[in-house]
């Protein structure tokens, strides 16, 4: 017996105790019919050939471990980031379930969104019961400002009319007529979570400006609205504010949730916090542009509709990521507002600068393999570059061909890009094959990454391939999600967290006394 | 003692029912109820009903019953997400049932395989595309031992015939391929879930196999996910006590354990709610008794290992006697040490399957009170088992809603919240120290004595950390 009152053991150092390694080795090797180790070992080895690459990539049907999920999630995180909003989805309820706990492990914070619960009835009789029903418990009990309602796969299966059902629900008395109730069809079965999120911002900004467009001019209130995208960094949301206050930039982030993700514990649960307002939806139009730091991710719905409808220029800006596209995000915002760029931020660029010429020796000729949604990807290739690093994959499962001829011109326009593989559409079983054909010097991507790294591991000390996790979701890591990645601030924390993860694998590989330890060194 | 009387309990509730409109003040009037361990048994609350439309429920779908709770742990078979990519990522690797295995090799527990459907599977139907999945998985994962379909919700509604499907794929890879039709849209909840899934299990693997003779002291342990190594902490003790653990599932199970089932006296049963439906069916087709056990905390484990080894010869009931005895000592010292600490602490519990009642005496050797409990997806016989280990005027819930919850958390001001990842911060916010009770907060294993020892260490560092009196600044 290993446990005692005085040394608990919990699960990782308990099954290692002997009494425990017998059992189990007692049940695999009477009851489980298991191959042998040799056996699995050999197949394992297997999986790593370029012979189980090929077969791996002959894949047309089969999806392994994806590297994105499906469109009602972002439309919840693009409804949370508006004041006093429940997102609410017309469909099954386990769907609701998964997108709140999704959220919840991630940001470690409660997530408010409701579901009406259709069942088989409703999928037979279609789900204008639930609808009534739901807006009215919804509205009653949670007594939010905007109810925003997004679909699941099912009610579009069913062809449910939303707009119908939710006029309804308030011609018959339901809700009242005044209650705010923008909405957005959003098929899991088609593009993925950053769609979703284009289709609600659309969704949103249609019902709160189309009927009122005619009053509005552009240009008339001075301002820059900002989309900020499917955005799971909070530091992001405060840099974009920051920057836009130091610039003396009036300014209005269409979707803000910093706040309700991020509330204190104080004694009190407080379901809605902050958030962009009404009033700033209304006003929106009258900017002098708005500009979407995720282009990829609202590129499409949401510019389309500023574009054609409240006639912004709607101008592509590529991501505020890393050095060069922050300093063309500023002039941007600059050349658009006559504002200039502040000393506070040019001395935060030089900082940048200063950190990245401090580092360069260790970065330089790295080969880094990463993962994500396209927007996150195209601005951490170009700021790996930057750094001398040279991305090897560039895995992005959710975007579409144009995106990676995009992505694929950004590479070819540095020495660094040369020998980068574009894989769109491709999931992280493909990534695991590649890391294996040709070993990058680290990873970065999301917490799913881990299980490439220790694949990578097992095959040997020699090939393991350390992850750095940036992206969506991270749930094996605490806070990380607080961090800024976009801006000059988040060039820092992204150098720091690559650097340090490269300066760390130089220790353990260099750890061995006599043997390894030339380059274990104190001062670097 | 509970801190309410039986009127203020009752008062309680109809101050939060009075939040409804009326139609949804009349559902919830039912599913809220105040203990009365002498009543009428589960006649005063109802459960298993469909969930209000807009209010926020924590319950799942039946795919996540199925999926994530019955089949996904089956560890040498591949589970195929059918349908839209979403289901299967929010379902990959949530649920922290241990397992040894090479993943990827020979097992496949944290892994996500999807069909990923698209607009033209929609309009087109997926069977083609599913049939092409199966022949890839076996040639990408030859070392798997089957193949099961977790039906998402669009499966269902455009009409593909997976039944179809799995059998010719079956028949062609020699290897059980299983459709569950648990798409989410069915029942009220993932308890529906758990029953296609059992189901399935009768169909497509037990009943195609010969009963084949076992041991006389051949056991099965069903219904342990092995959450945090749950099943392992609890299989350890059986094995002391001189009993035969051929099959264990669905946590760290495989095929072969699953086929082994026919042949044991008897299955031990820890998740009622989520493995009834296969355990009756294997008595009713096999003679096979099962037993309803409970491993948490030393009182039920106890209590337990005897009620097992009724079953069993005298060599078995002196094995639970020297499992008991060797064991007691550490249990007086966890008692001894974490008593003190935690006697007299109030606890307010919501989760699912079987834990709303089955903690209940742990928390109790620990001196801990439970004041309220309810299920997410309960059902009336969970009720009439829960109400026997409650206090009188103890609140019950079903299906309880975010708003309910959080009304009674205020008035109840708990010690202590035991909960899921859902209601966590919620709680945290307003001070209330947490654990989550369906995945231990990542910590566990929490079943058999060994577990009771975490239990009770993490039940302290919860209750007194020292973080919960910093809430206010020093300053107001």
């Amino acid at each position: 017996m290993s446990q005692s009152a005085e040394n608990i053991l919990p699960c990782h150092p308990l099954f290692r105790e002997p009494e425990y390694r017998d059992m189990l080795a007692a049940k695999a090797a009477r009851f489980e019919n298991k191959a042998d180790m040799e056996k699995l070992e050999e197949t394992f080895q297997w999986t790593t050939s370029p012979e189980y690459k090929e077969l791996n990539f002959k894949r047309e049907a089969l999806t392994i471990n994806p590297a994105k999920a499906c469109q009602p999630l972002g439309a919840v995180l693009c409804a949370l980031g508006f004041k006093d909003t429940l997102p609410y989805v017309h469909g099954s309820q386990g769907c609701v379930a998964y997108f709140r706990t999704y959220f919840n492990r991630h940001f470690k914070e409660p997530i408010a969104c409701v579901s009406d619960s259709m069942t088989e009835d409703a999928a037979v009789f279609g789900g204008h019961p639930n609808m009534d029903a739901g807006l009215k418990n919804a509205h009653a009990l949670y007594k939010p400002n905007i109810i925003a309602v997004s679909t699941t796969c099912m009610a579009e299966v069913i062809g449910d009319d939303l707009h119908a059902f939710i006029t309804n629900a308030k011609k018959n008395g339901h809700i009242p007529m005044e209650a705010h109730t923008p909405s957005a069809h959003t098929p899991s079965f088609v593009g993925s979570h950053t769609t979703g999120y284009d289709n609600m911002m659309e969704g949103i900004l249609r019902y709160f400006t189309l009927n009122e467009v005619h009053e509005k001019k552009v240009g008339s209130n001075g301002k820059i609205n900002i989309i900020p995208g499917f955005e799971t960094y909070l530091g992001n949301y405060r840099l974009l504010r920051r920057y836009m206050e130091e610039m003396g930039v009036e300014y209005t982030l269409l979707s803000d949730p910093s706040e309700v993700l991020d509330t204190p514990a104080d004694g009190h649960y407080r379901m809605y916090s902050g958030g962009t307002t009404v009033e700033e939806i209304k006003d929106a139009p009258n900017a002098i542009d708005t500009l979407m730091v995720q282009p990829v991710c609202t590129g499409t719905k949401t510019r389309k509709f500023i574009q054609d409808t409240w006639g912004q220029p709607g101008q592509a800006v590529l991501p505020p990521m890393g050095l060069e596209w922050t300093d063309a995000f500023l002039m941007k915002v600059s050349e658009l507002t006559g504002k200039a760029i502040p000393p506070s931020l040019e001395l935060e660029r030089g900082r940048l600068v200063d950190m990245m010429a401090d580092s360069q020796a260790w970065l330089h000729g790295r080969k880094v393999s990463l993962y994500g949604d396209p927007d996150f990807v195209m601005g951490m290739c170009k700021f790996m570059m930057e750094l001398g690093v040279e991305p090897l994959h560039v895995l992005i499962h959710n975007a579409s061909k144009q995106v990676g001829k995009r992505l694929k011109k950004i590479l070819d326009e540095s020495p660094f890009g040369k020998s980068a593989q574009l894989h769109i559409g491709r999931d992280l079983w493909h990534l695991r094959s590649l890391v294996f054909e040709e070993r990058p010097d680290f990873l970065i991507g999301n917490s799913y990454g881990k299980f490439i790294q220790r694949d990578t591991r097992h095959k040997g000390e020699a090939f393991e391939v350390p992850l750095v996790r940036l992206g969506f979701p991270i749930f094996d890591r605490h806070h990380l999600h607080r961090n800024t990645t976009l801006g000059y601030e988040g060039g820092m924390y992204i150098l720091t967290e690559v650097v340090n993860t490269l300066l760390a694998e130089l220790d353990r590989k260099t750890m061995g006394y006599g043997t390894t330890d030339y380059n274990f060194d104190l001062i670097r | 003692m509970s801190a309410l009387t039986k009127e203020e309990a009752r008062g309680l509730i109809q101050e939060v029912l009075e939040l409804y409109p009326e139609t949804a003040r009349k559902d919830r009037a039912q599913h809220l109820a105040v203990n009365e361990q002498e009543g009428q048994q589960s006649n005063c609350i109802v459960s298993n009903r469909k969930s209000l439309p807009g209010v926020m429920t924590a319950r799942g779908c039946a795919y996540a019953g199925s999926k994530g709770v019955v089949w996904g742990p089956i560890k040498d078979m591949i589970h195929i997400s059918h349908g839209p990519v979403g289901c299967g990522q929010y379902s990959r690797a949530g649920r922290r049932n241990y397992y040894v295995g090479y993943t990827g090799v020979n097992t496949f527990g944290t892994m996500n395989f999807t069909s990923d459907f698209q607009e033209k599977d929609i309009v087109f139907g997926g069977d083609k595309k599913l049939a092409k999945m199966i022949d890839e998985i076996d040639a990408l994962f030859p070392l798997n031992k089957g193949v099961t379909v977790q039906s998402e919700c669009p499966v269902g509604l455009i009409g593909d015939d997976i039944e179809s499907v799995a059998r010719k794929s079956s028949e062609s890879l020699g290897k059980p391929v299983v459709p569950v039709r648990c798409e989410g849209f069915r029942g009220v909840s993932q308890s529906l879930g758990h029953h296609i899934a059992n189901d399935t299990i009768r169909d497509w693997i037990l009943d195609k196999q010969p009963k084949v003779d076992g041991g006389p002291y051949d056991v099965a342990i069903i219904g342990d996910y092995n959450i945090g190594g749950d099943a392992w902490s609890s299989r350890i003790l059986l094995e002391e006590m001189g009993l035969n653990v051929v099959s264990q599932w669905s946590g760290d199970g495989t095929l072969a354990e699953l086929q082994r089932c026919s042949s044991v006296r008897l299955n031990l049963l820890h998740c009622y709610r989520s493995m009834n439906y296969i355990s009756r069916h294997m008595e009713a087709k096999y003679g096979i008794p099962w037993l309803e056990y409970n491993f948490f905390g030393p009182t039920k484990i106890a209590k337990s290992l005897r009620e097992i080894a009724t079953h069993f010869d005298d060599t078995i009931k002196e094995g639970a006697e020297r499992v008991i005895a060797k064991y007691t000592p550490m249990m007086e010292a966890i008692i001894g040490r974490y008593r003190p600490r935690l006697a007299g602490k109030r606890v307010m519990l919501y989760v699912g399957g079987l834990r709303p009642r089955h903690v209940v005496g742990a928390y109790e050797d620990l001196g801990m009170e439970v004041v309220g409990t309810g299920y997410e997806f309960g059902h009336n016989d969970d009720y009439d088992r829960t109400m026997k280990e409650m206090g009188d005027a103890t609140l019950l819930y079903d299906d309880v809603t975010a708003v309910e919850m959080e009304r009674f958390a205020e008035r109840l001001r708990p010690d202590l919240i035991g909960a899921g990842i859902k209601e966590k911060y919620v709680f945290q916010k307003m001070g209330i120290p947490f654990r989550q009770m369906h995945s231990w907060d990542y910590s566990g294993p929490y079943h058999g004595y060994d577990g009771f020892a975490i239990f009770a260490r993490d039940m302290d560092m919860a209750v007194n950390s020292p973080v919960w009196s910093r809430l206010k600044p020093p300053w107001k």
